[in-house]
């Protein structure tokens, strides 16, 4: 699937709510099923400092294709990084450096990528973006 | 509506409606702002006296001799007149207007710290301290080769009192501590932390940013060498605060910033200062907001500090018996004393996600470390969740709090 295609999906996903509720209770349980994070990775060139909640980000070349693994200890934090986790991870350098994420907004989530939220999560995009620049830096 | 409690006597309706922000939907929510902590919410009478001014008589004081000059002088000096009546202080020449609590403790550690600490002189804090008590000692300490100390904070978030007695020495040159405390709402021994300091030949800061709405102040019974606070954590406008210093203090301290206002003659060779408080002001001050925090003055005083008191602490009580109840709650900060603010852990669940889902609910509290870390070492925790209280919150509120707080539970079970 292409980044926009899962983007597109998960818009149709969250389609399927009628109130915040619902929308929280699903985020809450992706966060909940995030692939486990390799402990060994818990270190401070992996955290994301937010002032609120902690993010940690891996990030390795398998192939030619970026993979991602990102933890939190905040669970609706984890829920949103598995959704960016979900679109970003397994796509080439480039494809992610071109990428424009438009899902936040169209379900409504858009407020947690703000700075202010202090959560550490407009900082881990960011990141994502710097590993596929370093990554495509590093083929060339 | 009149309260159901017999001692409060104030109408909360009519408190309530002169705060235009809390008639409003947050998330499809009536809004329940429970940051009065950080900020609280501004009456009509401070929004008008904010828009009068600049409506009706904005120019700059001191200088002009035209009439709205003069409006504005008379306006500002008046609002200083209410500082000290707020503080108890004994002139008006003694308050010293600073954009705020942090503002006035930097100019405190740069004149007077600067001035008179010497190499291996010790600075004494608490483990309570906001950020904004600590850091500008540590500059001075880091600058000056001092060494700060901190009174160590017991379980129940109180000083240790005992441990403050062994810290203080010949050595002690400062002592800063808060009122109240912003992230546990402990209210602090002052005048006892103050006797002693003096007893050992040190001077006294009180951070009142968080006292001074809700506790009487005066600064002469306490015997403070200065004070502290900030207008925006009492009904006043932002970016605007003043500090209480004794004058045989702020005569002998040099002066923080140079330029106009704080200057009587200037040649290139010598310049001579002015008088207090002006030798603090250098520059055109914040006039607008300083008439406005005269309104918030008169706000507070038409209500009375001791209504105030005892409707906050009746909120207070109420919440910390029904948020106490609930399962996994724990409550950072059982102080005996305390001004209205309620901070909690809920077990197995991070505070920003209690947050977020609050929110979600028109429900603002404030979730983090409150710009305190050391306090949460102390716990041994990240941060808490913090509901604090103002005179326009009501029980009903509070219930609402609870409830969410349920919601919360049972979507993170
Ligand atoms: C205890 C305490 N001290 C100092 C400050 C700093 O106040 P300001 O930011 O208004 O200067 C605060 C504000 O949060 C506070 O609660």
């Amino acid at each position: 699937m292409t980044i926009n295609e899962t983007q597109d999906e998960i818009i149709e996903e969250f389609e399927l709510f009628d109130d915040w509720e619902g929308k929280y209770e699903y985020i809450i349980d992706l966060g909940k099923k995030l692939a486990p994070f390799k402990e060994e990775f818990k270190t401070e060139d992996h955290i994301i400092k937010g002032c609120q909640s902690r993010v940690w980000l891996h990030a390795e070349l398998n192939g030619d294709k970026v993979v991602f693994t990102a933890d939190s200890d905040a669970i609706i934090v984890k829920g949103l990084i598995s959704m960016l986790v979900k679109v970003l991870s397994g796509h080439t350098p480039e494809e992610i450096i071109q990428a424009d994420l438009y899902f936040m907004e169209r379900v409504g989530l858009q407020q947690h990528l703000a700075q202010t939220r202090s959560n550490g999560l407009a900082s881990m995009l960011k990141q994502m973006k710097t590993y596929a620049l370093a990554f495509s830096a590093l083929k060339n | 509506m009149m309260t159901t409690t017999s001692a409060i006597n104030f109408d909360i309706e009519r408190i309530r409606a002169d705060f235009p922000i809390l008639d409003q939907e947050v998330n499809g929510r009536k809004l329940v702002y429970f940051d009065n902590a950080a900020t609280t919410q501004k009456p009509v009478a401070v929004i008008e006296a904010l828009m009068n001014y600049y409506r009706g008589y904005n120019a700059n004081i001191h200088r002009g001799i035209h009439t709205l000059a003069e409006k504005a002088t008379a306006d500002f000096e008046a609002s200083r007149r209410a500082v000290r009546d707020f503080l108890n202080a004994p002139s008006a020449e003694e308050i010293i207007f600073t954009s705020g609590t942090t503002m006035g403790i930097n100019l405190v550690a740069q004149t007077y710290g600067r001035h008179f600490l010497r190499a291996g002189d010790e600075i004494i804090i608490s483990g309570l301290e906001h950020h904004s008590n600590i850091v500008p000692w540590q500059m001075l300490a880091g600058e000056k080769g001092l060494t700060v100390r901190a009174i160590p904070v017991l379980e129940n978030g109180e000083l240790d009192m005992e441990t403050y007695d062994s810290l203080l020495s010949d050595r002690t040159k400062i002592v800063a501590v808060n009122h109240a405390s912003n992230s546990l709402g402990t209210v602090n021994p002052v005048k006892e932390i103050i006797a002693k300091a003096h007893a050992v030949g040190a001077v006294v800061l009180v951070d009142g940013a968080q006292a001074s709405s809700h506790l009487e102040i005066d600064v002469q019974d306490l015997d403070v060498d200065f004070y502290a606070f900030s207008a925006h954590k009492l009904y006043g406008p932002t970016g605007i605060g003043a500090l209480y210093g004794k004058r045989a203090l702020l005569e002998a301290m040099p002066p923080y910033m140079g330029g106009g206002e704080m200057i009587k003659e200037v040649t290139f060779e010598k310049t001579t200062f002015n008088d207090l408080p002006y030798k603090f002001e250098a520059g055109t001050p914040n006039i607008a907001d300083v008439v406005a925090l005269k309104a918030a003055l008169d706000y507070i005083n038409a209500i009375g500090k001791s209504n105030i008191s005892a409707y906050e602490t009746h909120l207070l009580n109420y919440a910390t018996e029904q948020v106490g109840q609930m399962d996994g709650i724990r409550i950072i900060g059982q102080a005996k004393e305390k001004i209205s603010v309620l901070s909690f852990v809920l077990e197995g669940i991070h505070h920003q996600d209690i947050g977020i889902i609050l929110d979600q609910q028109g429900i603002a509290v404030r979730t983090g470390h409150h710009c305190t870390q050391p306090v949460m070492d102390r716990f041994c925790i990240l941060g808490t969740t913090r509901a604090s209280f103002a005179i326009y919150n009501t029980i009903e509120e509070i219930d609402k709090l609870v409830a969410g707080l349920h919601r919360v539970k049972k979507l993170m079970a």
